[in-house]
């Protein structure tokens, strides 16, 4: 079973959403980013979502442009990016690792070969923002292929008619962008997000994470409770460009730790 | 790509490609709009209302057809080939943009949109947007890299006087790219009302064939020109490519024309040797970006390059996927041209014909000024004269100055 399927499992048992937190690998340089990912699953991550910095990222908003910048002048790469996951699998072997960027560093790299360096470094899943269900071609049908998950994005803009092509080759879980937007900017109002999951669901056996807008730990618990899972990026990112030289794991897991204990409570709040 | 195609002029396929080239390589939430635009695009072109529209705007408001003109003295200067100009910078705005933009106006009326975007390097795209907004009285939001907008200030004048909104982009190095992603940005967040007018040949599918459709006024028009003038087809036609907007617009007329050679000049900068130029088919590679695949100017990592030209226009690391599509098959071949080519260039068109062309077809008239003398005296060239140099006077002076400081 993949670290995916096994983590949800695992926490549909417990009762409660995952919180998958997004920052950029090699950001702000490559010796603290390891050192960020190394402390995430003790603070509270479920999933990791790793950045692959990209100089052109046409779907993000200022912060996690700035952090792709800041992993890229700091000698961040596609290399980079899979060797900081090699370095987190020999210690954590059970925490899901899902990439997400952009297509043109893979296409250049070359699909076959950039799927076998991602399994062996113990890569689970991708996110590739700019590989429609029209380009499933391209990687999202090799990766399947490689025992990859490919986690697609479902978007206010996914009609009742389109969404089944976006769920067709589909696996891992359905990551719902909250508003048609860039990431980081607006947030979505509870109620709209609560509808738009109940429509997913009623398509795809899938679990259906949350994204675009996510904050506070008050709104993660906010979508913990209707969502399966809560992914927060543009928030945790800020924390580390605002973080004194030699603070950014320390701060970074503080700030995970407050939306862990968000999302863990979401559901027991209900309850009483 | 051993096999020579039936005809060059087919594409894009269903999925928007041109061999490999082109596609939709696009956010999902921008999915629905790039399909809902190729289904609108396709019942526009299929009604001659749309069609009648644009040629009457196009004789009453641009000033089609414009001429092909006889470059006389240049001509004679060269000691070669008859060198004929089409003279699209003598259109409404200055330059061949506008034919793209009084297209997708009209096509953005039928959609219902209300509020249109655009990206802007040089300013010409934002200029000839901003203008035929004016014109259908739609708000305009151009989006123009933060370096453009300091050092094309009379452009950026000229579309707030036009009442289009210029946002400078400070991410990136503030040009042309920068200022693509930022109105990527901008549609994937204003999704209900708001027309993205690209201004390239690029981006995703339908764009590429839509721009070439609305450009190729340029080359029906000088075939049937050139026809009249020499009861024959030129032997060679030339363009410059930066996005390749006007160059596929002359081209694609003339693609299955066998014995018509073909020739795009890219922007070669200080020189190809090192990063300072935007000669993306000649020393770019296959990759993706900005919705196609297409050549682009990158690093071993698959990191988008900044390109460096004289001409801001040219300053874009891409290039339309159907031109990188013409180079893999070999129908039309590219070459580089300098930065210090391009000055020459301009200089002669301005000492011998009165003309100042703009920097983008200069690189052109460079790349024509090489070969000319080397052809027969009845051999025939077409270049696109695409825009008019008024935009680039102060670049011009200033690089001229100096290299008269640097002589000194």
């Amino acid at each position: 079973m993949s670290r995916i399927k096994a983590r949800f499992d695992a926490l549909a048992e417990e009762g409660r959403a995952a919180l998958v937190t997004f920052v950029s690998a090699g950001d702000p340089d490559l010796a603290t980013s390891a050192a960020i990912l190394d402390g995430l699953p003790h603070a509270g991550a479920d999933v990791i979502e790793l950045g692959m910095p990209f100089t052109d990222p046409m779907a993000d908003g200022p912060a996690i442009q700035a952090a792709s910048r800041r992993a890229l002048d700091a000698g961040g790469s596609l290399a980079a990016t899979l060797g900081l996951v090699r370095n987190f699998r020999k210690k954590d072997d059970t925490t899901p690792i899902v990439l997400m960027g952009y297509y043109n560093p893979i296409y250049h790299r070359g699909v076959a070969d950039f799927l076998k360096a991602a399994t062996d470094a113990g890569v689970d899943g991708l996110i590739v923002v700019d590989l429609p269900p029209e380009e499933d071609d391209e990687l999202c049908l090799p990766a399947r292929e490689a025992g990859l998950d490919f986690i697609r994005l479902a978007t206010p803009t996914t009609d009742d008619a389109r969404l089944p092509a976006v769920l067709a080759n589909t696996s891992g879980f359905l990551y719902y962008v909250a508003i048609a937007g860039i990431t980081g900017t607006a947030s979505a109002a509870a109620a709209d997000i609560g509808r738009a999951v109940a429509r997913l669901k009623a398509a795809t056996t899938l679990p259906v994470g949350v994204g675009f807008g996510v904050k506070t730990p008050d709104q993660a618990a906010e979508i913990a409770r209707v969502a399966d899972a809560v992914v927060v990026g543009s928030a945790i990112v800020d924390v580390i460009a605002k973080a004194e030289p030699g603070t950014a794991p320390a701060a970074t897991h503080a700030f995970v730790k407050s939306l862990a204990s968000g999302v863990r409570q979401a559901r027991a709040e209900v309850a009483v | 790509m051993s096999e020579r195609p039936n005809s060059y002029r087919t594409g894009p396929d269903e999925r928007g490609r041109f061999g490999i080239f082109g596609g939709r390589f696009v956010a999902e939430t921008l999915m629905p709009l790039i399909l809902e635009l190729e289904k609108a695009y396709d019942a526009a072109r299929a009604d001659p209302a749309f069609a009648a529209d644009i040629a009457h705007l196009g004789t009453h408001y641009i000033g089609r057809p414009s001429p092909l003109y006889f470059a006389e003295r240049l001509t004679e200067e060269l000691g070669g080939a008859k060198i004929y100009l089409k003279r699209d910078e003598l259109n409404h705005t200055g330059s061949h943009k506008i034919n793209n933009c009084i297209g997708q106006i009209l096509l953005a009326q039928r959609m219902g949109k209300t509020r249109i975007i655009a990206e802007t390097g040089a300013g010409q795209h934002g200029v000839a947007t901003a203008t035929v907004c004016a014109r259908f009285g739609l708000p305009c939001v151009v989006y123009m890299g933060a370096k453009d907008v300091e050092r094309q200030a009379p452009n950026v004048f000229r579309m707030r006087l036009l009442g289009a909104e210029v946002i400078p982009v400070e991410a990136g190095a503030g040009t042309l790219k920068d200022a693509m992603n930022e109105a990527l940005r901008d549609w994937v967040t204003n999704v209900d009302d708001t027309y993205y007018l690209i201004g390239t040949a690029a981006g995703p599918h339908p764009y590429p064939r839509m721009v070439r459709d609305f450009q190729s006024i340029i080359g029906d028009e000088a075939r049937e020109q050139i026809l009249a003038a020499e009861g024959r087809l030129p032997d060679l036609v030339v363009a410059a490519v930066g996005g390749g907007s006007n160059a596929i617009g002359l081209f694609h007329p003339f693609l299955d024309d066998k014995d018509v050679a073909i020739t795009g000049v890219e922007a070669g900068g200080e020189g190809l040797e090192g990063d300072k130029h935007c000669a993306s088919l000649t020393a770019g590679e296959p990759g993706v970006l900005h919705g196609n695949r297409t050549y682009l100017l990158q690093d071993d990592d698959g990191q988008i390059l900044e390109g460096h030209s004289i001409s801001a226009g040219l300053d874009y690391p891409g290039i339309g996927p159907e031109h990188s599509w013409l180079k893999e098959v070999g129908r039309v071949s590219y070459v580089p041209i300098g930065d210090e080519e391009a000055l020459a260039a301009f200089q002669l068109l301005a000492r011998t014909e009165g003309i100042l062309p703009a920097l983008e077809p200069a690189h052109a008239l460079a790349h024509v000024a090489k070969v000319a003398p080397t052809m027969d005296k009845d051999a025939i060239i077409v270049m696109n004269l695409c825009g008019r140099g008024d935009k680039d006077v102060h670049t011009v002076a200033s690089a001229l100055d100096a290299r008269e400081l640097k002589a000194n």
